[in-house]
């Protein structure tokens, strides 16, 4: 019996989203392109991802409107340097964060997706928005990941009781918390914030004090994280000897696949390089280098804001 | 004679012709099957023969209905004269998880009409998944004067005043037990209608509640009764409260704690760590609501003979769990929140080597930073360090099939496995391949399994796996699996003990629900939610057999013809009355 495409829950197979993971299906030598991490606004597109997003049509339309407002703010930050080029902004599977939409179903994750592909069949996961606001995108290309794709907000999943649920989100048990909050709170000397990376095993602290610009944390990030990336292609046959000097690093991390964000003071995750750099470390309690398919909420959010 | 064999001569003309034909009296008989506790023993025994069935109906006090609608409350009045305990189950178990729409059914009311007409003379009532309303608690506690025992387990549509009218009118109550419902929290001032002269309370667990009750009520509660082993506090109850309610009840066996994490000053400690300490028979410790790491020490006294601990509600962090399983050496059940990660679980591997029961929580379910939380690993090192582990549940995020048949292998008494990964259908994520080998090797070694619940990316090879290994199986629980009907096909055609069956967001169609056609009247329910089962496929499965129930819940806006959630069951009460307008019987 030969192999079954296998799709993950909400019906697009693996061949057809363009995770980086999923190059090792490509015969035809390396596709360097494919396995890039590119860090870039989210929503902007990258032309030779254009071919995987046919089963993802309903989803682009949803993004073109949410790119509105992203460019201007980030250009008018100046210093921002994880600018655009390609995006995986329409790529992959997400839904509006905060979008406080009970649409059950309609939303975009839900069935629009899913009901055309499933095996063939008429398959309507059942993919709605839960009460508690935040979304995550769902990442369900079979990641071979090291860490783990985000959870999906679908309806009653992961089986755990509403009072079980409900407890814990009213008291969230924050034990690391504590030590990062406090640390960032020292108005003098340090100003340690954590910084995770999607996909990455680990994260890792920064000082935000010995920077002096948004320039000079990118690149700081960039150098610190790049031995993720480096990983990633040597798992899919390019060794890390084969001429790749820091150029290329940096290259590879200013495509657009990721994008920079934070959490402040309110607990609200943002955009970085919207507000001048000393409001910035005023406000920053930690740092995510996410997935721009993820970001896309922020963006609406951004748009949203009275301010923008 | 008793009042009972006096009745029963009145009734059965034929005494004379059973009692020659039979080799014991029927009084003997009864006496010796009211012995039997297991009411599966006693369905047994009941196909025995006429003499048996009858002697097992008069002797029967507790009757257990796994699915209310299974039976009416008049036939069960009708067979078992003499009941005086009841236990419930009423929704299926996905409505847990809120698949089940709001006002689908298994209301308590027309049960406790029954029972007060036909068994006024009621003792307990367990009830999980029901619906109860507070007039139905009010009924309740005024139409059984010898009521004893309520236990509500994920129940809802009550409220604190229920709880009020248990607490005043029932002379005679030993336990209530408030776990995990949907209950409106209305205050605490339920817990002070307990009348003053009231001393007879043994269990009482209200950890479910938020509201502040009166801590006055309750110390004087605890202190009047003696014979209470089962005290459960919810968050509201302090530290330095637990300490005064321990002092007048060393005698507890089961303790959940209120808050674990006030500012204790040193001479607090001490006393506190002094009461748990001349609790010499407290086995079940629990509660420890945003527990401190400074604290735990005071638990020390108690965890050298704990048998089974709750830590479901405080994240405790590796080193923390560490410490504190270090004088756990006799923990026989341990549940615990993943914030403790793999590290803790190696910690687990390490102190406990009797252990036999764990569960792993998620903490943060919407937290973005999901690199926390527990992975193959720290399985992997409970496996390791307690051989005798047989019923797990986990909620990880990654796993591998070579983790898993280490696990099994290490452990293969497994009667309840119960694995989520918690991104539906991801691969081993080493390897990238499905994990059909990973729950093979759970199905060829552990020939004992009773319980298995799956995750991750799994093809019918898993299935087919499951059908013909899992010999034992009872309960099977399934989603975002499968590859097609043959999958489902495997399991009907192979678990030959298989009783309860959830599937959702599988691509099992009309096929698949249908070869199980001769199988669903040996079970007692099937579901399947967002699969490919079209609403003629359950018509015809209707039609075939009429003396299951076969329900399907519409969503709005959804296909006509597909049939979004199927609730199958067997049933001698014929189809159900109190159907709301969403759920549709065929």
């Amino acid at each position: 019996m030969s192999k079954p495409i296998e799709h993950d829950y909400i019906g697009l197979s693996e061949q057809q989203l363009p995770s980086m993971e999923k190059s090792s299906d490509k015969k035809d030598g390396l596709h360097l392109k494919d396995t890039e991490l590119r860090l870039g606004l989210p929503g902007s597109e990258s032309p030779e991802r254009e071919d995987h997003d046919q089963n993802v049509l309903s989803l682009k339309s949803f993004v073109s409107g949410a790119k509105r407002g992203f460019s201007d703010a980030l250009d008018g930050g100046g210093n921002w340097v994880f600018s655009g080029g390609s995006g995986g902004g329409t790529e992959g599977l997400f839904s509006p964060r905060r979008g406080g939409k009970n649409n059950g179903g309609k939303d975009l994750s839900g069935s629009d997706s899913g009901s055309v592909l499933k095996d063939g069949a008429a398959q309507k996961p059942s993919v709605v928005q839960e009460k508690k606001p935040q979304v995550a995108a769902t990442s369900s290309h079979g990641n071979g990941n090291i860490a783990p794709a985000s959870k999906a907000q679908v309806v009653g999943w992961p089986p755990i009781r509403s009072f079980r649920k409900n407890t814990l989100a009213a008291h969230p048990p924050k034990n690391d918390d504590g030590d990062g909050n406090a640390e960032a709170k020292l108005g003098s000397g340090c100003l340690y914030v954590k910084v995770s990376m999607d996909g990455a095993p680990y994260l890792r602290k920064v000082d935000l004090k010995i920077y002096g610009s948004y320039k000079d944390l990118s690149s700081a990030l960039e150098k610190m994280f790049s031995c993720f990336t480096i990983g990633q292609c040597g798992s899919h046959g390019v060794s890390s000897g084969d001429g790749l000097t820091e150029s290329r690093l940096i290259d590879l991390l200013h495509g657009s696949e990721y994008v920079l964000t934070y959490e402040d003071k309110d607990g609200d995750w943002m955009l970085v390089g919207d507000v001048p750099w000393e409001m910035f470390t005023d406000s920053c309690k930690r740092l995510r280098i996410m997935k721009s398919t993820e970001a896309i909420g922020l963006v609406t959010r951004q748009c949203l804001l009275p301010n923008k | 004679m008793e009042p009972s064999e006096l009745k029963r001569s009145k009734d059965s003309p034929n005494l004379d012709e059973s009692t020659r034909r039979s080799s014991f009296p029927d009084e003997v008989l009864e006496r010796v099957l009211s012995l039997l506790k297991s009411h599966r023993d006693r369905s047994s025994v009941s196909l025995v023969c006429k003499d048996w069935y009858n002697a097992e109906r008069w002797s029967r006090t507790h009757v257990f209905i796994g699915n209310c609608y299974s039976v009416s409350p008049e036939i069960v009045a009708r067979r078992f004269p003499k009941i005086r305990s009841v236990t419930l189950k009423g929704k299926p178990r996905f409505s847990d998880f809120n698949l089940v729409p709001e006002n689908w059914g298994a209301d308590i009311h027309a049960w406790l009409v029954v029972f007060a007409a036909k068994y006024p003379f009621l003792e307990e009532l367990r009830l999980k998944r029901m619906a109860i309303s507070d007039e139905s608690l009010e009924f309740l506690a005024v139409s059984f004067p010898n009521f004893k025992a309520l236990s509500l387990l994920s129940c809802d549509g009550f409220s604190t005043n229920g709880l009020a009218a248990i607490a005043t009118h029932c002379k005679n109550l030993t336990e209530l037990d408030i776990q995990e419902n949907g209950i409106d929290d209305k205050g605490g001032s339920w817990l002070s209608c307990f009348p003053e002269s009231f001393t007879s309370l043994e269990v009482l667990n209200f950890a479910n509640l938020s509201s502040d009750i009166n801590f006055d009520a309750l110390e004087r509660l605890v202190g009047r009764c003696k014979s209470m082993r089962v005290l459960k506090l919810n968050r509201s109850v302090s530290l330095e409260q637990l300490q005064r309610l321990l002092v007048n009840a060393p005698q507890l066996a089961e303790l959940g704690t209120g808050s674990f994490s006030e500012e204790l000053t040193f001479r607090q400690c001490v006393e506190l760590e002094s009461a748990l300490s001349n609790c010499k028979n407290m086995y079940t410790l629990s509660g420890l609501w945003d527990a401190k790491g400074i604290y735990l020490p005071a638990l020390y006294p108690v965890c050298t003979h704990l048998t089974f601990l709750n830590l479901s509600y405080a994240a405790l962090r590796s080193d923390e769990l560490a410490k504190l399983l270090a004088h756990c050496p006799r923990l026989k059940r341990l549940w615990v929140l993943d914030t403790v990660e793999d590290k803790g679980l190696e910690a687990v591997g390490m102190n406990c080597p009797l252990l036999e029961e764990l569960r792993v929580f998620p903490a943060d379910l919407f937290d973005e930073e999901i690199i926390h939380g527990v992975t193959e690993a720290g399985f992997v090192a409970v496996s390791f360090g307690c051989p005798r582990l047989h019923y797990v549940l986990y909620f990880c995020c990654q796993m591998t099939n070579a983790a898993v048949a280490t696990i099994v292998q290490n452990c293969p008494d497994f009667t309840h496995f119960r694995l989520c990964i918690m991104n539906p259908g991801q691969p081993d994520h080493i390897t990238n391949e499905p994990m059909d080998e990973a729950f093979g090797a759970v199905v060829k070694t552990c020939t004992k399994l009773q319980r298995l619940s799956v995750s991750g990316r799994l093809t019918d090879l898993t299935f087919e796996y499951i059908g013909r290994y899992a010999k034992n199986l009872e309960t099977l629980s399934v989603a975002f699996a499968g590859s097609s009907d043959w999958g489902m096909q495997c399991v009907m055609g192979g678990c030959s003990k298989l009783r309860k069956l959830e599937i959702r967001d599988c691509p099992f169609g009309n096929a698949a629900l249908l070869s199980g056609l001769e199988k669903y009247e040996s079970m007692r329910s099937l579901w399947m939610s967002a699969c490919n089962v079209t609403m003629n496929g359950c018509r015809l499965l209707a039609r075939e057999m009429p003396r299951l129930n076969v329900e399907v819940m519409k969503e709005d806006g959804s296909d006509d013809s597909q049939a979004d959630k199927v609730y199958v069951y067997r049933s001698i009460a014929g189809p159900r009355r109190d159907a709301p307008p969403s759920v549709l019987t065929l």
